[in-house]
C-alpha cells in the first residue's frame, strides 16, 4: 500500500514537473518580444486579412488564459504546435531528429561508464602515484569544454589523419568521434564519484569484516566497494541527462550531425519558439522519466532506502 | 584441535607502530599473551589504549601504514609475521574469526545477511553455490536467530540490533575457526540484548573456541573472561585471572577503572576521586515544589513512509525541585521526544507541560522566550552542540549575554569554567580542539551560565570513556548539591541512572511502564520490561557472587 | 546536483601534492584578472585591427598566436576577450549565488508554505537539464553579453537554492542553534549569528568552483553564436569562427579553446585549494 502510494506520489510530481515545463515554455513563447504571426509570415507586408486568419488559426485572438489552457491540453496530447520557420508540426520535426541524438547519447554514456569503472577499480585506494594520475585525468576531462574537444578530435582525426569523415553520416565511423567527445567530459565526473565512493567504502567496517573472513582484494573491490560506489553514481543521473543533452547541442553542431540538439540550436538562432518549447518540454519529460527509473534502480541498488521517498 | 593447556595463539613482545604525517606513533608496545582453547582472555582499556590494534594483528589487518614486530607471534606454532597475502587469507575467517563492534556498519548494507555469511564459507571452499544457502540457515539457527530462512534473505538494517550482531557472529564463526576475536561486540547494544550476545559468545567458548574479548567495560567482561589484561597507552599494565583482577586489582589504573563503574558502587559514592569543580554556593532563592509537570502528553509523527506512529503515549510525571529524575528506555522508546517537549522545542499533540508553575506547552514563543533560560539542555553529541566558529569564551559568553549579564565577560566565563573543572587556558580554543570530556563539561558550563533551575541531560555520558563518564557524573551530583538544581537525566544505562538519580521513570514503546524511587524500582521491579532491564545490568559482583564488593 | 553545476565537489588527495600546479593556477588567474582589467598592458596591439595581407598566418614573433581570417592578432584578441569570458563567469555566478542564497535561506527558515513553494519551483527548474534552461532564456531575451550572463545566472539559481537550503537545514537543526533557542534568543538573531555564518562559507567556496563551469557555459553559448556579437573577441566565438578554417590552420580554434580550458582548470584547482584550507573550519555535515 505504501509502495503504491509512493509511486502515485512520484507520478503526480512528474506530472507537475511536465506541467511546469509546459508553463515555462508557454511563457517563453509569449514573453518573447515580437509577433509570432510576423515570425511565420515574414515581415514583407502580408495582408491584414491573412494576418487575422493565421491569428485565429493559432488561437492568438483568444484571451491569454484560454490560450494557456489550450497549450497545456495540446502538450499533454503531444501537440507542440507548428514550427514558425519550417511550417511543420514540431512533434514530427523532433521525431525525425531524436533517433540520432539517442544513438549518440547512449553510445557516449556506455563509453564513459566503461572507462570510468575500469579507471576507478584500478586506482581507488592504491598508491599515491597511481591516484594522482587518475586525479589529473579527472581534472583535465572535467575542465575541458566538450566543444573544444570535438574541434580538436575533428582537426586531428578527420582533417590531418583522415581516419573519420569530416561530416558525420549515419554509419558507425561517423559516430565514433562525436561519442568520444561527448563521453570525455563525463569520464572525469564518473571516475571521481566512483573512486571516492569506493575509497569511502573501502574504509568502512564491513570491508574490514569481509577481509577478516578471508576475502581477496578483488572480491572486496568488486563485490563490496564497487556496489557502494555505484549508488552515488546513480544519483548523478540528473547531471548526466543534462550533460548529454546540452553536450548534444554543441557536438551535433561541430560534427554537422542530425539530432534534436542541432534542431534546438537552429531554432534558437531563428527564434522559432514552438520548436524551442517543444524540445524543452520533451527534455523535461525525458529527464523526469529517467529520474523516475533511476529512483527505482536506486532502491534496487541500495535496499536501505527502500522505504523512503527522498 | 590442540589440547587445553597448549596455547593456540601465542604473542610475545608485540610492538605495533604507525607511520603518520607527524612521524612514528607507537600504538602497542611489548604486549604478550596466550590464547587457550575453550578459554577467554579479555583485553580491557579505554579508547586509544591499543587494544583494538592488538586484536587486529592476529588477522593481519592493521593496515598498510602499520609496522608489526614481535619476538613471537604464532598460531598453532605457525609464525604469523612472515605470512604472504594469500596465506593470511587462509587464516582469516578459517582459523581466526573476527567480530567487530557495530553490526550495522560491519555487515555490508547492500548485501543480504545470507550473502555475508555465505561469503565466509565460499572464500574457504566450504560450500558450493548449491549448498551455501542450507549452511547459512544452519549457522543462523545455531546462533539462535529465529526464522533463519527468512532472515538470510534480509538486509542488516531490517534486523534488530541483537539479531544483526548474532548474524555478524555467525559469519565470523561460519568457517569454524579455532580462535574468535570479538572487538567490543556488545557496545552499541541495549543491556538486555548485550546479555544475550555475551551468552552466545560463551557458547562458542564452551565448544572449545579460544576467545579474545576486547572491551572498555570491566563489568561486561566479568561475565565471560577467564583472564583479564588491562591495557593503557599501548602497554598491558595488569594481567591475571579475572577474579584476581576484579577483586584485588594491584595497578592504580585498574583500580581507577573499577571505581568508575557506577553499578559497582553504592549510590552517592564519588566515582572519580576528589571533586574537580570549584564549589560555589548558590545565591538564588530556593525553589520548592514541582519544577516540571508533565500531564498526559502524547506525540506522534508521520514517518517517511507516510504512516503515523505514536512516539510518546500518555506520559505524565513531575520533577520535584532539587531532585534528579532518571528517564530510562531503549533507543526509540520516546525518551528524547519527551525531553524535547519538556524543553518547549516541540509541542505535544495532547496533554500539557508546565515549567516552574507556569504554562509551558501551547504558549506563544514570545511568552515562553523570557523564561527559557530557566530550563537548559546538555545533549548527547557534545561536538554538535557548539558553533564550530566560536571560541570557548564566546560559547559561554552567549549564555551570559542571553540572561543580560554585562561586565567583564572573560572573568565571568572563567568562573563558570572553573565551576565545571575546566582550565581558563581553554578560553580561546574552539570546540574541535577539545576532548569529549572537555566538551561535555563546556556544555554544562554554558547551560549553567544561564543560571537555570532545571537541567535536561540527554544521554550526556554515553559517548564518553568510563573514567570520563565517572567525572561527569560526579560533577552533575556536585552541581545538584551546590546549586539546588533539578535534573531530568535521560539514559539507556540503568547502572548510571541508579548511581545518580533519586527517582526513575522507565519507558518502553512510548509509554511509562514503571515509576518510583530508583532504589525501590531496581530492587523490586514490577513490570516485565523493567525486570529484564534490571537482570541484564552487567555487574562485577555477579561474576563472583560469594565475594563482597570491590573497594578502592 | 543537476543543471550547470558540473563542478567536482570534493577534494581529492591527488591535488594535495600539486603545489607547483597550484601556484601556476593562481598565477594564471592573476594574469586573467590583469587582462580583464587592463588588457592594453598585456597586449599593446589593438584586437580589431584588420589586415587582410597577413590573414590566417601561423604563430610567429610578430604574432605569437598567429592571426585570424581577417588578419587580426589572435593573442591580442584573447587578452581583450578575458574581460568578456571572466565577466560572464563572474556575473552569472554572482546572480546565481545571490538569488540562490536568498531563496535557499528563506526556504529553510520561513516556514512550511514558503519551503514547499520554493522547493517545488526548484524541482521544476532542475528538470530542465544543463544548458537547456540557459538556451531557453537566451531564446527569449535574444543573444548578447548581458543576456548570456542573465541566462546562465538564472539557470544556475535552482542548483544554488537547493544547496543553500541543504546547508541551512543542517545548521538550523544543529545542537548549537537548539542551544541558542533554549537560551531564549530570538530566531532572527540566531539566524544572523549562527545560520548565515555557518552556511555561507561552503557556498562561497562552491561558487569559486562554479566559476569555471560558468565560464565554459558562457563560451559554449558564444560558440553557438548566442553570446557577445562580432567583432567582440569572446573566446568561444573566436573558436567558432576558426572552425570554418580548420582544414587550413589550426591555431585560431585550438588556442582559444586551450585558454578556456586553462582558465577552468585554474579556477577548479584554486577553488579546491580554498576549500581544503577552510575545510577544518566548516561544520562536518557540509563536506
Amino acid at each position: 500500500m505504501t509502495t503504491a502510494r509512493r509511486l502515485l506520489g512520484r507520478l503526480v510530481l512528474a506530472l507537475l514537473v511536465v506541467l511546469g515545463a509546459a508553463t515555462v515554455a508557454f511563457a517563453a513563447i509569449h514573453l518573447t518580444p515580437g509577433d509570432p504571426v510576423r515570425a511565420i509570415l515574414g515581415t514583407s507586408g502580408p495582408s491584414q486579412q491573412l494576418i487575422d486568419q493565421v491569428r485565429a488559426e493559432l488561437n492568438l485572438d483568444k484571451p491569454l488564459t484560454v490560450q494557456y489552457g489550450l497549450y497545456v491540453r495540446n502538450v499533454l496530447t503531444g501537440d507542440f504546435g507548428e514550427s514558425y520557420q519550417l511550417q511543420q508540426p514540431v512533434v514530427r520535426l523532433i521525431g525525425e531528429q531524436i533517433g540520432a541524438s539517442v544513438q549518440l547519447a547512449l553510445s557516449a554514456l556506455a563509453l564513459a561508464l566503461l572507462v570510468s569503472v575500469v579507471l576507478a577499480v584500478a586506482t581507488a585506494g592504491r598508491r599515491p602515484a597511481l591516484r594522482r594520475i587518475s586525479g589529473v585525468v579527472e581534472l583535465l576531462t572535467i575542465s575541458t569544454p566538450n566543444f573544444w574537444v570535438a574541434v580538436l578530435l575533428l582537426t586531428v582525426f578527420s582533417f590531418k589523419l583522415h581516419w573519420f569523415p569530416v561530416i558525420a553520416g549515419h554509419g558507425v565511423s561517423g559516430l565514433v568521434l562525436p561519442a568520444v567527445a561527448l563521453a570525455l567530459g563525463m569520464v572525469g565526473m564518473f571516475t571521481q564519484v566512483l573512486r571516492e565512493g569506493m575509497e569511502r567504502a573501502l574504509g568502512e567496517p564491513f570491508v574490514l569484516s569481509s577481509r577478516a573472513r578471508g576475502s581477496s582484494e578483488t572480491t572486496v573491490r568488486v563485490r563490496h566497494a564497487l556496489r557502494h560506489a555505484v549508488v552515488p553514481l546513480v544519483t548523478l543521473s540528473g547531471w548526466t541527462v543534462g550533460a548529454l543533452l546540452s553536450g548534444a547541442v554543441v557536438i551535433e553542431m561541430v560534427f554537422n550531425r542530425p539530432g534534436i540538439g542541432r534542431t534546438l540550436a537552429t531554432a534558437i538562432a531563428n527564434k522559432d519558439l514552438p520548436v524551442v518549447s517543444g524540445v524543452v518540454v520533451i527534455a523535461a519529460v525525458v529527464f523526469t522519466v529517467v529520474n523516475f527509473l533511476v529512483d527505482v534502480l536506486y532502491r534496487v541498488m541500495d535496499p536501505r532506502v527502500g522505504r523512503f521517498s527522498r | 584441535m590442540p589440547s587445553a593447556d597448549q596455547p593456540v595463539v601465542s604473542v610475545r613482545d608485540l610492538t605495533v607502530g604507525f607511520r603518520t604525517a607527524r612521524g612514528h606513533v607507537h600504538a602497542v608496545q611489548g604486549v604478550s599473551f596466550d590464547l587457550h582453547p575453550g578459554r577467554c582472555l579479555a583485553i580491557v582499556g579505554e579508547s586509544g589504549s591499543g587494544k583494538s590494534v592488538t586484536a587486529r594483528t592476529l588477522v593481519g589487518l592493521t593496515g598498510p601504514n602499520a609496522e608489526v614486530e614481535a619476538t613471537g607471534l604464532t598460531l598453532d606454532g605457525q609464525d604469523l609475521t612472515r605470512l604472504t597475502d594469500r596465506q593470511w587469507r587462509s587464516v582469516r575467517g578459517r582459523r581466526v574469526g573476527f567480530v567487530l563492534q557495530d553490526a550495522l556498519t560491519s555487515l555490508d548494507p547492500v548485501r543480504t545477511i545470507g550473502a555475508e555469511i555465505g561469503e565466509a564459507l565460499r572464500n574457504h571452499g566450504l560450500a558450493t553455490r548449491a549448498t551455501v544457502h542450507g549452511e547459512v540457515v544452519a549457522l543462523l539457527e545455531k546462533a539462535s536467530v529465529p526464522d533463519p530462512e527468512r532472515r538470510a534473505k534480509q538486509y542488516a538494517h531490517q534486523l534488530s540490533g541483537g539479531l544483526r550482531q548474532r548474524a555478524l557472529i555467525a559469519s565470523a564463526v561460519a568457517a569454524r575457526p579455532d580462535v574468535l576475536i570479538a572487538d567490543e561486540p556488545t557496545t552499541a547494544l541495549d543491556v538486555v540484548v548485550q546479555a544475550q550476545i555475551l551468552e552466545l559468545l560463551g557458547a562458542e567458548k564452551a565448544e572449545g573456541t579460544a576467545l579474545l574479548l576486547i572491551s572498555h567495560d570491566l563489568a561486561v567482561v566479568a561475565k565471560l573472561a577467564d583472564e583479564i589484561a588491562v591495557m593503557r597507552d599501548g602497554r598491558i599494565v595488569e594481567r591475571g585471572s579475572a577474579e584476581a583482577v576484579l577483586r584485588s586489582p594491584s595497578h592504580e589504573y585498574t583500580k581507577k577503572l573499577l571505581a568508575a563503574v557506577p553499578s559497582a558502587h553504592p549510590k552517592g559514592t564519588r566515582l572519580a576521586g576528589p571533586r574537580t569543580g570549584e564549589p560555589v554556593v548558590s545565591t538564588k532563592d530556593v525553589v520548592t515544589g514541582p519544577v516540571v509537570e508533565v500531564d498526559a502528553v502524547s506525540k506522534s509523527f508521520v514517518g517517511p513512509d507516510g504512516v503515523r506512529r505514536t512516539q510518546v503515549k500518555d506520559v505524565s510525571f513531575a520533577l520535584q525541585a532539587g531532585r534528579i529524575l532518571g528517564l530510562v528506555g531503549e533507543s526509540g522508546s520516546g525518551k528524547t521526544t519527551v525531553a524535547t517537549m519538556v524543553l518547549g522545542l516541540l509541542e505535544p499533540d495532547t496533554g500539557s507541560v508546565r515549567v516552574l508553575d507556569r504554562p509551558w506547552s501551547g504558549q506563544r514563543e514570545s511568552r515562553r522566550r523570557p523564561f527559557r533560560r530557566h530550563i537548559q539542555l546538555v545533549h548527547q553529541d557534545p561536538l554538535d552542540a557548539f558553533d564550530p566558529r566560536y571560541t570557548v569564551e564566546r560559547i559561554v559568553g552567549e549564555a551570559l549575554a542571553a540572561i543580560g549579564r554585562t561586565g567583564d565577560r572573560r572573568a565571568q566565563v572563567t568562573r563558570w569554567l572553573h565551576r565545571v573543572g575546566l582550565d581558563e587556558q581553554l578560553l580561546d580554543r574552539r570546540p574541535r580542539q577539545l576532548s569529549g570530556g572537555q566538551l561535555q563539561r563546556l556544555a554544562i558550563a554554558r547551560a549553567l551560565a544561564a543560571e537555570p533551575d532545571v537541567l535536561v541531560c540527554d544521554e550526556p555520558v554515553s559517548s564518553l570513556d568510563v573514567s570520563v563518564q565517572a567525572q561527569i557524573l560526579d560533577l552533575l551530583a556536585d552541581l545538584r548539591a551546590d546549586l539546588g538544581l533539578s535534573l531530568l537525566f535521560i539514559s539507556h544505562d540503568l547502572g548510571v541512572v541508579r548511581h545518580l538519580c533519586d527517582d526513575v521513570l522507565v519507558m518502553s514503546d512510548g509509554e511509562v511502564v514503571e515509576a518510583g524511587p530508583v532504589e525501590d524500582v531496581l530492587r523490586e521491579p514490577a513490570h516485565e520490561y523493567t525486570k529484564s532491564l534490571v537482570a541484564a545490568i552487567p555487574r562485577i559482583e555477579d561474576a563472583f557472587p560469594e565475594e563482597s564488593r570491590v573497594t578502592t | 546536483m543537476t543543471g550547470l553545476l558540473t563542478v567536482p565537489s570534493r577534494v581529492t588527495g591527488a591535488t594535495r601534492r600539486l603545489h607547483v600546479g597550484l601556484s601556476l593556477a593562481w598565477l594564471f588567474i592573476g594574469l586573467l584578472v590583469l587582462a580583464a582589467l587592463v588588457p592594453d598592458l598585456l597586449a599593446p596591439q589593438p584586437p580589431d585591427a584588420v589586415d587582410p595581407a597577413i590573414a590566417l598566418s601561423t604563430p610567429s614573433w610578430d604574432h605569437v598566436f598567429g592571426t585570424d581570417e581577417l588578419g587580426r592578432d589572435v593573442y591580442s584578441r584573447i587578452v581583450h576577450g578575458a574581460r568578456f569570458s571572466l565577466g560572464i563567469g563572474l556575473g552569472s555566478t554572482a546572480i546565481a549565488l545571490a538569488l540562490g542564497v536568498l531563496l535557499g535561506v528563506v526556504s529553510a527558515t520561513a516556514g512550511r508554505v514558503a519551503d514547499s513553494v520554493i522547493t517545488w519551483f526548484t524541482n521544476v527548474f532542475l528538470a530542465f537539464p544543463g544548458l537547456l534552461l540557459a538556451l531557453l532564456v537566451v531564446a527569449i531575451l535574444g543573444p548578447g553579453t548581458l543576456n548570456v550572463i542573465i541566462a546562465i545566472g538564472l539557470s544556475s539559481v535552482p542548483g544554488f537554492t537547493r544547496l543553500t537550503r541543504g546547508q541551512a537545514l543542517v545548521v538550523r537543526d544543529s545542537g548549537y542553534v537548539r542551544a541558542a533557542i533554549t537560551l531564549g534568543q530570538r530566531k532572527p538573531a540566531i539566524y544572523l549569528r549562527h545560520l548565515l555564518p555557518n552556511a555561507l562559507p561552503p557556498l562561497l567556496l562552491f561558487a569559486t568552483l562554479y566559476l569555471g563551469a560558468a565560464i565554459v557555459a558562457g563560451s559554449a553559448l558564444s560558440f553557438l553564436g548566442l553570446g557577445p556579437q562580432a567583432p567582440t573577441p569572446e573566446w568561444g566565438s573566436m573558436l567558432a569562427d576558426g572552425q570554418d578554417f580548420l582544414d587550413v590552420v589550426w591555431h585560431i580554434t585550438v588556442i582559444p579553446g586551450l585558454v578556456v580550458t586553462l582558465a577552468v582548470i585554474s579556477f577548479t584547482v584554486a577553488g579546491r585549494d580554498l576549500r581544503r584550507r577552510f575545510e577544518g573550519r566548516l561544520p562536518d555535515a557540509v563536506r
